[in-house]
């Protein structure tokens, strides 16, 4: 149930790295930076007495605004985008303390969205999971709707084609500001589910965010396939989800006397996404012989 | 009426590999002229398209159309008015879009791409009909992905493309010139076609002096980034290929002949 939880919670970042990795073919490291950019909004405003669903609006805003810094940094400014994305990050760094105003921040005893959750008398247990699916479930719907529309048909043209696109008509710098942007806020509204529910907020929380993201969308598209949007969308968080049971196997799992430790987390996601990214080009070498 | 006064374009300015591309092209395009451009390679064709598009920018000189100066226009903003067709079949289509979402797109030319549905059912029939014409039975295929389709097929999609929305000029840069014989002639009947129907204005570039006879009421030759002949009309027509050979040596007796220049 841990597991479905944080898979849920990290469905946003999931679907939004989604947006920039596959969908834009940009590389976007301002994830690290956005997810606990989320949490310390969500939390300081909790604390502050804002309602918790409008803390997470609070916070898509704030990821939102971090990821279009990164866009414009890319786009107005000609900065290779990965460069960009680390700039952006970096900074989050000292924003997110100047904002908490200290390392971390504990939110015991402060309402969460989960608390109309738990009163219909649902189990703490089962109440987050249940939410946050439905939650990443509603903003899989909406990415659906949105790469549909024509600004999300000139979305993908821009990420797959931009001499098209332009060609089209289309001013593909603000595509990329306005997508960058929205990815970043979905990953600061895993950043702000987290919080509430962890209860706490942490500075460091977003240390390998966008290695986790990638590697979720990686897993996904291996098992689910990517041939349609919606399939991908799909595919992204449930990604998420199997990352997240697998990440939970792993730390359960005893060999004699040697035990992983959550501290070995970055180690196993890397070798994860390097196993996905080179795999299939090895499958196939092996099988043209 | 499109204008271009004065174009002058370098590249690699300052350095010591400096070219003069473009080197003050003046040319008055009347509505409904269609132009065959030849030059040999360096000549600045391919430039000059580029220029008028906006994917390159320009060093000084206007670019009027219709008494607008769209010199300083991005080229997003210019594609409203100028629309092209690639050498590469590859560019002007999306491969991991499907035909009804790039013909969209294209049916949205210099509109706003906003949150509106991308491919409306009230579409679809229109781009059915549209599709029919091309003769290559995509109306049966609307939502395969343009990945899927030969680089005839793409090319001639983008023609179709190119023209939904009427653009005031219409750019083809060697748009035959990866296909295969066959298909680059029924493209080539196709672009006839769509410039005809529409009296489109067009700026061709071709490196096939038989091709650049034939098509269009007036064929200009560039060499050195400048305009070396303007025939148009019954001149033109009395044109042959020795003819253009001519000129060609005159300008430069040697090496005009390239591999790419094909006589027939």
């Amino acid at each position: 149930m841990g597991a479905l939880e944080q898979g849920f919670a990290y469905g946003f970042l999931v679907l939004g790295v989604y947006l920039t990795f596959r969908v834009l073919d940009f590389p976007d490291l301002t994830v690290d930076g956005s997810l606990p950019l989320g949490a310390a909004v969500s939390a300081v405003a909790i604390s502050a007495g804002v309602d918790p669903f409008v803390s997470l609006l609070l916070a898509l805003a704030a990821g939102f605004c971090a990821g279009m810094v990164t866009g414009i940094l890319n786009t107005k400014f000609g900065i290779l985008h990965l460069l960009a994305s680390i700039l952006t990050m970096i900074a989050l760094y000292s924003i997110n303390l100047r904002i908490m105003g200290r390392p971390n921040m504990t939110l015991l005893g402060k309402p969460t969205v989960l608390d109309p959750v738990t009163s219909s008398g649902i189990s703490m247990f089962n109440a987050a999971p249940l939410l946050f699916g439905v939650f990443s479930i509603l903003a899989l719907l909406l990415l659906f709707w949105l790469l549909h529309t024509a600004f999300g048909l000139a979305m993908q043209a821009t990420g797959a084609n931009r001499q098209m696109i332009t060609s089209q008509g289309v001013n593909t710098d603000n595509v990329i500001i306005l997508t960058v942007g929205l990815s970043n806020g979905l990953a600061a509204v895993s950043g702000a589910l987290l919080c509430q529910s962890q209860g706490a907020a942490d500075v460091n929380m977003g240390v390998g965010t966008i290695v986790a993201g990638l590697a979720s969308v990686i897993v996904g598209e291996t098992l689910f396939g990517c041939q349609s949007v919606g399939r991908a969308l799909l595919a992204a968080l449930l990604g998420s989800v199997i990352y997240r049971l697998a990440i939970a196997l792993a730390l359960s799992l005893k060999l004699g006397q040697f035990s992983f430790t959550p501290s070995d987390l970055n180690l196993l996601t890397a070798l994860l996404v390097v196993a996905a990214l080179t795999l299939p080009g090895l499958r196939r070498k092996v099988l043209r012989r | 009426m499109i204008e271009i006064k004065d174009l002058v374009k370098t590249f690699h300015r300052g350095s010591v590999n400096e070219v003069l591309a473009l080197s003050g092209i003046t040319l008055k395009m009347r509505k409904g002229d269609f132009i065959t451009i030849i030059g040999s390679n360096g000549a600045g064709k391919s430039t000059l398209l580029n220029c008028l598009a906006g994917s390159t920018g320009i060093d000084s000189g206007h670019i009027v159309i219709d008494e607008e100066d769209v010199s300083r226009w991005p080229e997003h903003r210019r594609s409203t008015w100028i629309s092209r067709v690639f050498q590469d079949p590859l560019l002007g289509t999306c491969g991991s879009l499907s035909i009804e979402q790039n013909l969209a797109l294209a049916n949205r030319r210099g509109r706003s791409h906003g949150l509106g549905r991308g491919v409306k059912r009230s579409d679809q029939e229109i781009f059915k009909k549209q599709l029919a014409q091309l003769g290559l039975g995509l109306e049966s295929r609307l939502k395969d992905k343009v990945g899927l389709l030969s680089g005839g097929q793409r090319q001639a999609l983008t023609l179709l493309m190119a023209t939904m929305i009427r653009p005031k000029v219409l750019l083809l840069d060697e748009h035959t010139a990866a296909l295969d014989p066959k298909t680059a002639h029924q493209v080539l009947s196709l672009t006839q076609k769509l410039i005809k129907e529409q009296h489109l204005t067009a700026l061709m570039v071709t490196h096939n002096m038989q091709q650049a006879l034939q098509l269009g009421n007036r064929l200009i030759m560039l060499h050195g980034g400048r305009v070396i002949l303007d025939v148009s009309g019954a001149e033109k027509q009395a044109m042959a290929v020795e003819d253009l050979l001519e000129q060609f040596y005159k300008v430069r007796g040697e090496e005009f002949v390239s591999d790419r220049m094909l006589l027939v």
